[in-house]
């Protein structure tokens, strides 16, 4: 199953502030009521985005400063909850490339992951400092580099973190790794032939 | 060396190291439901696939289905929808399914054990976080996305790390009127809700000993709430009694070679966890939520907390629940007025919960203002409840009596929130939006703490309505 590899995100960037965003607010159940993903990016974040409006604020999304923004600033446990995979679907059909947090729930960044969405970690100091700097000059350039695991803006240049398997697969292209899973199949047909509850505990 | 369940399960189910470093994981038994499959089957197609291993996939309907009525086509044509791809799904690929009107039909999590479907030392995924609740056998189970669910389909593996493991400890005896959903609750607001993130859960202590099946499954169910996305208690004679004589437990000769091997790969008595916890269950009392993450609760006759006091990190978090919640520092959760009373949920809608909230009912009313709804977990926790006439119990009370499915949890049909309604539920997430509505309020707290709500039309401590001692499990 043929990726493409993905080296580095760069563009710019919208924050996104708040500890333990669940997948919930991200993508309201009810946008779940469909066979197909399509369509998901006109509802990420809804029922905030219209809850901000209401209050007469602009939700970031919505925030003409952060139009076009590939590039996604998070806090502590971003995507818990739910393991829709909505959630992450809509931010990347919305136009999220990367997502910069301190930190994931792991159901949403496995789902990130799959979908070649890099999710990665830094220090909450850092978080804040490249949060404060979107919000300072909107235009600034963020660039993710998987290869370094570098994060830099403007004069700022952070550590990230990635587990070594996601950033492998991200960089190798096989971010999609069904293709492993199904090498040398007959191994696994051999393999579960012997677990006990799949041969009558014998 | 002495093991853990996690190692030996893990160990038992590793197909091989994957270039990646992750492992390839077998999976024994998929569950599957109509809302976070049907991308995942348009997958499979695409690429030419099919289901490895279609015996070891069992379908339901839950999530979206109506629990008003079992007519066909259903009246809401999304749901109809979604329900015909998935019996498609299944048919095209010898899958069984347990449909809507079928005698099995259930929520995911309640089905795969009352099926014997969920045993010890399985690894079991679905697409849904809740997976966790199946670990109460002594299982690795843990919610997946669709995009794994698809490689499940395909492979019968998932790529996966394996986690850390956290042993907590639940020591002496739960008061009356205190149950495992309070002590999960309690947990979750000690280790916060992103405090099991990278840990599996292994549930310990004279407490989990004593607790029933149903007991094990609502604490299982919560891992997840507070971060850990699988948790476990080792199998023992309380697991092998409930399974024995279900539809998919080994019978005969088999049976005995099976409680064997479910007593071998238990934790070893002197195996260490990466880290552990005691928490005294004596302390617990009924927990009530009043934010919008399980983790913001206190007990039940205690002030809920003033965002000042907390630690710097959870304070506006704190500030923006309480003001979502129209709840004001200080104040307590009692007599905060209830507009939904919802029992139900793979948290807690198994008959023993059902029992739990007629006991508090029987007799009574529901309160003028407040909308009554029980949704049993299963077809077959209905037909078990109604016949202990429970249905007439609440119905009489007032409640409407309703089909199986998830419902008012996730409100996906009909049922929902209107506006800023409070709801006193029990079922896992009290989250924005959960029940339906943008605006709407929920109360999480154990299915008798929901009955006393309904009847008394605000919050109270049901230790204060039950005779201590009394009938309240
Ligand atoms: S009852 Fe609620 S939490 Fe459980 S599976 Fe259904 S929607 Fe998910």
């Amino acid at each position: 199953m043929s990726a493409s590899r993905i080296l580095s995100v760069t563009g710019r960037a919208l924050p996104l502030a708040g500890d333990d965003i669940d997948t919930d607010r991200i993508m309201p159940a009810r946008h779940l009521r469909a066979i197909t993903f399509d369509g998901l990016e006109r509802h990420v974040f809804g029922d905030d985005r219209a809850h901000a409006s209401r209050d007469g604020r602009v939700h970031p999304m919505d925030d003409p400063r952060f139009a076009g923004a590939s590039v996604m600033v998070v806090n502590r446990n971003f995507g818990c909850g739910s393991s829709r995979e909505h959630a992450p679907q809509g931010l990347v059909r919305w136009g999220i490339r990367g997502i910069i947090g301190e930190s994931f729930s792991e159901i949403f960044f496995g789902n990130a992951v799959m979908l070649g969405l890099p999710a990665v970690t830094a220090a909450p100091a850092d978080v804040a400092a490249l949060q404060a700097a979107i919000e300072r000059d909107p235009q600034i350039e963020v660039r993710l580099d998987l290869e370094s695991m570098r994060v830099t803006a403007g004069t700022l240049d952070l550590a990230v973190h990635l587990p070594a398997a996601a950033r492998d697969a991200l960089l190798t292209g096989r971010w999609d790794g069904l293709g492993l899973l199904l090498q040398d199949f007959d191994q696994v047909r051999a393999f579960a032939a012997k677990l006990p509850y799949l041969r009558d505990f014998a | 060396m002495a093991q853990t369940l996690l190692d030996k399960v893990w160990d038992l189910h590793t197909v091989r190291r994957l270039p990646t470093g992750q492992t390839q994981l077998f999976i024994g038994l998929h569950l599957i439901h109509e809302v976070t499959t049907p991308q995942a089957f348009a997958m499979l197609r695409e690429r030419g696939l099919a289901p490895a291993f279609p015996d070891r996939i069992f379908g339901t309907m839950d999530h979206i289905i109506p629990t008003s009525s079992l007519r066909r086509p259903a009246p809401d044509p999304v749901a109809e929808e979604m329900m015909a791809t998935l019996e498609a799904n299944c048919h095209e690929h010898h899958i069984p399914l347990y449909g809507l009107g079928d005698a099995h039909q259930g929520i995911v999590h309640v089905i795969g054990p009352e099926l014997g479907l969920t045993q010890p030392g399985m690894t079991i995924a679905c697409g849904d976080s809740h997976t966790s609740t199946h670990g109460a056998f002594g299982a690795l189970a843990f919610g997946i996305g669709t995009s794994q669910v698809r490689d499940v389909l395909a492979s019968q593996c998932l790529a996966m790390d394996k986690p850390k493991l956290r042993r907590v400890r639940f020591e002496g005896t739960m008061g009356p009127g205190v149950t495992a959903k309070d002590l999960a609750l309690a947990m979750i607001r000690q280790l916060g809700v992103n405090g099991g993130v990278g840990f599996a859960y292994e549930y310990a202590g004279d407490a989990v000993a004593r607790m029933t099946m149903d007991e094990r499954m609502t604490l299982c169910n919560l891992s997840i709430e507070g971060g850990a996305r699988m948790g476990y208690v080792n199998p023992d004679d309380t697991t092998f009694a409930f399974l024995r004589g279900r539809e998919h437990a080994p019978k005969g000769e088999a049976w005995d070679r099976a409680v064997a091997w479910w007593r071998s790969i238990a934790s070893d008595a002197n195996a260490a966890a990466d880290d552990e916890r005691a928490i005294d269950a004596a302390r617990i009392g009924p927990v009530v939520t009043w934010g919008t993450n399980p983790g913001q609760s206190v007990m039940v006759d205690e002030p809920i907390p003033d965002p000042a006091s907390l630690p710097p990190g959870e304070r506006e978090a704190a500030l923006e629940a309480l003001q979502f919640m129209g709840f004001d520092a200080g104040e307590a959760v009692k007599r905060r007025r209830v507009d939904v009373a919802f029992i139900g949920s793979c948290t807690n809608a198994r008959l023993s919960d059902l029992r739990a909230a007629a006991s508090l009912v029987r007799g009574q009313r529901v309160a003028r203002h407040v909308r009554g709804l029980v949704v049993p977990g299963s077809r077959e926790v209905q037909h078990a409840a109604e016949a202990e006439g429970l249905d007439e119990v609440f119905k009489a009370a007032g409640f409407e009596w309703r089909e199986p499915g998830c419902s008012l949890c996730l409100g996906m049909n009909d049922d929902k929130l209107s506006g800023a309604e409070t709801c006193a539920s029990s079922s896992n997430r009290n989250f924005r939006g959960r029940q339906g509505s943008p605006t709407g309020r929920t109360l999480l707290m154990s299915p008798a703490m929901v009955a006393a709500a309904a009847v008394a039309g605000e919050v109270v401590d049901v230790r204060s309505v039950v005779p201590r001692g009394g009938a309240v499990q």
